[in-house]
């Protein structure tokens, strides 16, 4: 009934993959663009807001909606093809 | 119709639905009570979740919070919404497929220690605590404000609503009426942040507006910075915090959220693994939608406040500077006795004082919206509160009566759990409800201390539980310990002790107190490895358990091992 230990631990290794890339962009747009580049990012417009300050005060936050949604899909996908889903 | 009839009817319509939710979705079992049955849907489960996460402080407050520090006001924005990353991609799916009911309970089993349950239930305890008496607080204050009853009558008409659906219902109660509760305090929060974005910029979505134009086709973001630089304030798009303190903030409100036990426990509620992380999507989904506007709201605040006030004559204000005059949530005092109004930074000399919950409490009235707006502001407001409350008095029970009443008396059946849980929800309502009444002078403070110690307690004993077989139970005790006490030094030190010195001169690496929780986060990750090295690794069914959580196939609903 459970896969064998092998394809578990690739499971698991392809789940720590997805993860690294994720959180890497969830902390380039918020610690990164949002506070340590946020002065640099500033000298660049668009519309009437300043980008820096744009990150931090909206862009980020869409960010990290999209990287939740982008998790659900891939990890979804992940799963039929390790044949650990749940349905 | 008056205003007064307005507020009274639409806060009395939202509380007839409220109650009507509890009464269809009675508990019958602990089961039902804890987790809902486990059987509510991503959607519904998100929507729950965006209104359990969304206190009264984010509604009133936050707005406000950052018309008075702009940038800086970036750290609650990022944090408060940034953790749901870190909920979705490293505890939730493996929390769910866990399946059982708390926190503690994971802590307690994955540690195989009752010793580590204990601290998990006390730290539980504590933030849940902390929290619940602001709502209550918060569900005074508006009842004074809009129905104009008592501070203490409103606490208790409050307590009553929340007891009803809270105590009868449990989880499976409080789940449906969220979602009610996110419907009303959205749509409050969004009609007048539409219109008013519609008057200063001419565009109706406020996160654009934001960006937008006023009048004279100056940005309003730059408008902003001027018309505050002259007054000799300082930039509203830069801040005054350092880089690390900012950092650090951000960084420990981020954790600190994906900790909170009443924030987690709701990702039991959905059937499988993959809901838990679809939930998790939709629910920042959902508090991305106030959490956008909210900064927004705060900058045409902050500009309306200013137009319509500095250097104008006294006796000329707009109405509705003199209505909340009377309320003192706006205060003025012509010290040089020009007749004009002087908004200044130096406290001596500056003539306005404007309370932060202005922003959003006098949206409708600025701009000039109908009297049934300014009703259902106070719904949602309400809305906000109740549910915040509900969420934690919730976890507050299940704290007593599974964590600790059921640890050490196993054997109880099933029905008199249940009893167990809805006498202490009553207790913890009636307790909240007295802190409400007579709120500690620091519950600023302690909202400090609820995000530091989630951060610095569980955050990093649950990821090590799911991501590390090696971590063991001296680790995790001792890791939790370290982090809990340091934090809590640090925050009573400059809180409590010496106020006095709580300047950034003073503060360790120019961390605030509110960002120590990042430090006693890595505390905790150091002494958990390091004590875990140095003793016998967990046993070989904790490693099972631990490869068992990792995969999602197989999780039935939440039950009781």
């Amino acid at each position: 009934m459970s896969p064998s230990p092998s394809k578990m631990e690739q499971y698991w290794k392809k789940n720590l993959q997805t993860l690294g890339i994720l959180l890497f962009i969830w902390f380039v747009v918020s610690f990164g663009f949002g506070i340590l580049w946020v002065e640099e990012l500033n000298t660049i417009r668009i519309g009437g807001y300043k980008l820096g300050f744009w990150f931090a005060q909206q862009g980020a936050i869409y960010s990290f909606v999209v990287l939740i949604f982008s998790y659900v899909i891939r990890m979804n996908s992940l799963d039929k093809e390790f044949k650990v889903n749940e349905d | 119709m008056d205003l007064l009839a307005w507020t009274y009817l639409l806060v009395g319509l939202s509380f007839a639905l409220y109650l009507g939710i509890a009464i269809w979705s009675r508990a019958g079992s602990t089961q039902e009570f804890y987790v809902a049955g486990g059987g509510v849907s991503p959607l519904a489960n998100g929507l729950a979740t965006a209104a359990d996460w969304m206190s009264a402080a984010s509604f009133m407050s936050m707005a406000g919070i950052i018309s008075f520090s702009g940038y800086d006001g970036s750290v609650y924005l990022m944090g408060w919404t940034g953790g749901y990353v870190l909920l979705a991609l490293l505890l939730a799916p493996y929390l769910r497929k866990f399946g059982k009911f708390t926190v503690p309970d994971f802590v307690g089993d994955r540690y195989y220690s009752n010793k580590a349950r204990v601290v998990a239930v006390t730290c539980a305890l504590f933030i849940s605590f902390t929290y619940v008496a602001g709502q209550m607080r918060g569900v005074g204050i508006v009842f004074s404000r809009y129905l104009e009853l008592p501070i203490e009558w409103g606490v208790v008409i409050g307590m009553a609503i929340v007891f009803f659906y809270a105590v009868l219902g449990g989880m499976k109660g409080i789940t449906y009426t969220q979602v009610a509760q996110y419907c009303v305090l959205i749509f409050a929060y969004m009609v007048p942040a539409i219109f008013i974005s519609m008057q200063l910029t001419g565009n109706p979505i406020p996160q654009l507006g934001l960006g937008g134009d006023v009048a004279e086709g100056v940005p309003l973001l730059d408008k902003l910075d001027g018309v505050l630089g002259d007054l000799g304030f300082s930039d509203y798009t830069s801040g005054k915090k350092s880089i690390p303190d900012l950092f650090m903030i951000t960084l420990a409100l981020m954790v600190g959220t994906a900790g909170l036990p009443h924030v987690i426990v709701r990702f039991f509620t959905v059937p499988k693994v993959k809901d838990a992380r679809l939930s998790a999507g939709y629910a920042l989904a959902f508090i991305a939608i106030l959490y956008t506007t909210a900064p927004a709201v705060a900058a045409f605040g902050m500009y309306n406040i200013i137009q319509s006030t500095s250097e104008k004559p006294i006796d000329q204000l707009p109405e509705w500077v003199q209505n909340w005059q009377q309320t003192k949530l706006i205060q003025i005092e012509d010290k040089n006795g020009d007749g004009l109004v002087q908004y200044l930074p130096d406290p001596a000399s500056n003539e306005l004082k404007i309370d932060k919950d202005i922003m959003v409490l006098a949206g409708p009235e600025i701009a000039l919206l109908p009297d049934w707006v300014v009703g259902l502001v106070a719904a949602g407001a309400m809305a906000a509160a109740l549910s915040t409350a509900a969420g934690l008095l919730l976890v507050i029970s299940t704290s007593i009566s599974r964590d600790l009443f059921k640890t050490f008396r196993p054997n109880i059946s099933d029905k008199k759990e249940l009893r167990i849980a809805r006498i202490s929800a009553a207790g913890a309502v009636i307790l909240a409800g007295y802190f409400g009444i007579n709120p500690p002078g620091f519950v600023a403070e302690v909202v400090a201390f609820a995000f530091g110690l989630a951060a610095s307690s569980f955050f990093p004993v649950i990821l090590l539980g799911i991501f590390s077989t090696r971590v063991n139970k001296e680790g995790a005790i001792a890791g939790m310990l370290t982090g809990l006490v340091f934090t809590i030094s640090y925050i009573s030190y400059f809180k409590f002790v010496h106020p006095e010195l709580n300047t950034a001169e003073h503060w360790w690496w120019g961390i605030s107190p509110e960002g120590i929780g990042s430090l006693g986060m890595a505390l905790n990750f150091l002494v958990c490895f390091g004590v875990s090295w140095l003793t016998p690794p967990p046993p070989k069914k904790v490693k099972e358990l631990i490869q068992e959580i990792r995969i999602p196939k197989g999780a039935g609903k939440a039950y009781d091992h």
